[in-house]
């Protein structure tokens, strides 16, 4: 079985500036919520990413959710976490999202379970993200599981990672990246990007070790929808690089006017984007705003996608 | 050393309730050190206990004794010629203790007095940190002789994770980032080009998940 | 000076306070004292740089254990004077006889009567 590879890495191959967004599945066994959201979303990017129990809530199966997805025509991406699951679960996950057509895989860390509604539960990391990488690209790659027994149709699979240009420490973000490439990540999402400074010089890094060449990597666009959030976004949320710039254009809009703003603002901050050396798509993700995407890719410059 | 804390005396009272004579037992090692269950704990507790069901009209016989060690057959043999006295005993070493007194007398109830935390070191009086999981398979020549699997929440083997901030892990403040921690010393020891070697799946067949572990020396056995 | 103070009070001489552990003062209730208190030097004039503190936390220390068993955690107290304060030891001692008799008698010993008369 000779599969296709999946869209989104035709269109990164085919050097289009490919646009992904995200989705997280229901609190509930009812399908309708992800597939209203997914249609939402349908026609305005390459693929969808499906969160895996995201801040360590129990939901819907990512891998669940993605079938779902797929079944409307749309392309998913299967996130999946180290935390809940070791590596026969993490293998056979990977063989059942192929075998319903899935091609692209997210590999994370997870949120630690503290921050869920499972906070005495016991956590996994048989292997950790990198690894999760590696083990995917070696049954792809050599048509084996780990264990070294031959895969009879090996999975295909796009393999991507997570990046966060503003992590901790400051000395190895480059490396980081550099690890995570020799694992095997054929694409990046970053974290989320406010600060476009910051990030133009981490690209520039990225671009003189050539990183860009080894892999695609997609900015992570978080549209705020108020200065709430982003004071939020700036004081709570760990690893996220919240200029008080920006705080302070949101702050100073009228607050009935601020999702707005925030909509505008992300726009503004994706055409610049575009013109920055080496950077190969946008990772759309509104959260609980998955109505605002289609506009966001329209005004951005990212519209229609192209039909490969 | 093996830190061990005090179990809440309510919860000691819940389990020996239903006994009227009891051995305190002691264990001059690990506990002793971090001021759980050495003499001086079994001292205090016992008072304690004693007070408690005289209080309230229960009569109960609390006795003493502390062990040089639980975990050694020959310490243990220390109590045989005593043990038939008691209705139970209350071991106030780590979880090893309390399991080796079991197996040696097989039928007197032999109860936890502490929770057996982790093996770790004495930051300063009263403060015990983590340093081994015991997972059987050391890799801290190459993580800078910081231990991922002991110190980082998700034992990442490539840290660190996205959480990760400000030399803190996303656990909050209070718990430092382990892979900042290994990363100061590979720049300290001046061999940051060894961060970016990636690490092997690890094989956890040494550690808990390959079931319970012995060690065995031919060599030394008698 | 002549002064004088409750006759209940039973002192135990110690060479520092550093020198008492929870456990003395837990016996003491054991034993059937109604109240105990720990008196040392002024707070930062200890011979020994930090007996006086050690005894205090061991004074909490007793504090918390009694009131783990449900005994007022008030029949222990740590005061601290110098030695020339003899109006002051005396004071301190009225004072730890007026809390401990609102509290009444210590709870083991009336039951331990209870027990022994049964």
């Amino acid at each position: 079985m000779k599969t296709e590879k999946s869209r989104l890495e035709k269109v990164l191959e085919k050097n289009f500036l490919a646009v992904t967004s995200e989705c997280g599945p229901p609190r509930g066994s009812d399908p309708s919520e992800i597939i209203e959201k997914a249609e939402l979303l349908k026609d305005h990017v390459d693929a969808i990413n499906i969160t895996d129990n995201q801040t360590a809530m129990t939901r819907m199966s990512s891998l669940a959710a993605c079938i779902h997805v797929k079944q409307l025509g749309l392309e998913p991406v299967l996130q999946m976490v180290t935390r809940d699951r070791n590596r026969i679960a993490l293998q056979s996950d990977v063989l059942g999202a192929a075998s319903h057509g899935i091609k692209n895989v997210l590999c994370l860390s997870g949120d630690h379970q503290s921050f869920g509604d499972c906070k005495s539960g016991q956590n996994v990391h048989d292997i950790d993200s990198m690894q999760l990488v590696q083990t995917i690209r070696y049954m792809r790659d050599e048509g084996k599981f780990l264990g070294g027994d031959d895969i009879k149709v090996p999975p295909q699979m796009f393999v991507g990672a997570a990046a966060n240009p503003f992590a901790d420490p400051y000395e190895i973000r480059i490396p980081r990246l550099a690890k995570k490439v020799a694992s095997g990540a054929e694409f990046i999402q970053t974290q989320c990007i406010y600060n476009l400074d910051k990030f133009e010089d981490w690209m520039k890094r990225v671009v003189d070790r050539g990183l860009h060449e080894k892999v695609h990597i997609l900015a992570g666009m978080t549209p705020m929808k108020s200065a709430g959030m982003a004071k939020y976004m700036k004081n709570r949320v760990p690893g996220m690089d919240v200029p008080d710039e920006l705080v302070k254009r949101l702050s100073d809009t009228p607050k009935e006017e601020q999702a707005q703003k925030g909509i505008d603002i992300c726009i503004e901050d994706i055409q610049r984007l575009k013109e920055i050396d080496g950077l190969h798509g946008f990772h759309i993700m509104a959260i609980e705003w998955e109505e605002k995407v289609p506009e966001i890719v329209e005004k951005a410059g990212l519209y229609p996608r192209p039909s490969i | 050393m093996i830190v061990a804390d005090k179990k809440p005396i309510d919860e000691v009272i819940e389990t020996i309730k239903d006994y009227e004579k009891i051995l305190l037992l002691g264990c001059n090692e690990c506990v002793t050190v971090c001021e759980a269950g050495g003499k001086k704990e079994v001292e205090v507790l016992a008072s304690a206990l004693r007070m408690y069901f005289l209080n309230n009209g229960k009569k109960v016989s609390i006795e003493e004794k502390t062990l040089e060690r639980q975990c050694d057959h020959e310490y243990l043999e220390e109590i045989r010629d005593v043990i038939d006295q008691y209705d139970a005993v209350l071991s106030l070493a780590c979880g090893v203790g309390v399991q080796f007194t079991a197996d040696k007398y097989l039928s007197t109830p032999v109860l936890p007095g502490v929770n057996t935390c982790f093996l770790g070191a004495t930051e300063k009086r009263g403060v015990w940190t983590e340093r081994c999981q015991a997972c059987g398979k050391c890799i801290l020549a190459s993580t800078g002789g910081i231990c991922p699997v002991s110190r980082c929440a998700k034992r990442v083997m490539n840290g660190p994770c996205g959480g990760s901030t400000n030399g803190k892990c996303e656990l909050g403040p209070d718990t430092d980032c382990a892979w900042q921690l290994i990363i100061n010393r590979l720049e300290a020891m001046g061999k940051m080009d060894e961060y970016e070697k990636l690490s092997p799946l690890k094989d956890w067949a040494t550690d808990r998940a390959g079931g319970p572990r012995t060690v065995e020396r031919e060599d030394i056995q008698s | 000076m002549r002064l004088e103070y409750p006759t209940n009070i039973k002192i135990v001489r110690v060479p520092c306070t550093g020198k008492v552990d929870v456990i003395h003062l837990l016996r003491s209730f054991e034993k059937g004292a109604d109240g105990a208190y720990v008196v040392g030097c002024l707070e930062g004039s200890c011979q020994y740089n930090n007996g006086n503190f050690r005894a205090r936390k061991r004074v909490e220390q007793a504090g918390e254990v009694l009131e783990s068993i449900g005994i007022e955690k008030e029949r222990v107290r740590m005061y601290n004077l110098s030695s020339g304060e003899g109006t002051l030891f005396a004071e301190y001692a009225r004072e730890m006889d007026k809390i401990i008799r609102e509290l009444g008698e210590n709870p083991v010993k009336k039951a331990k009567r209870k027990m022994d008369a049964a």
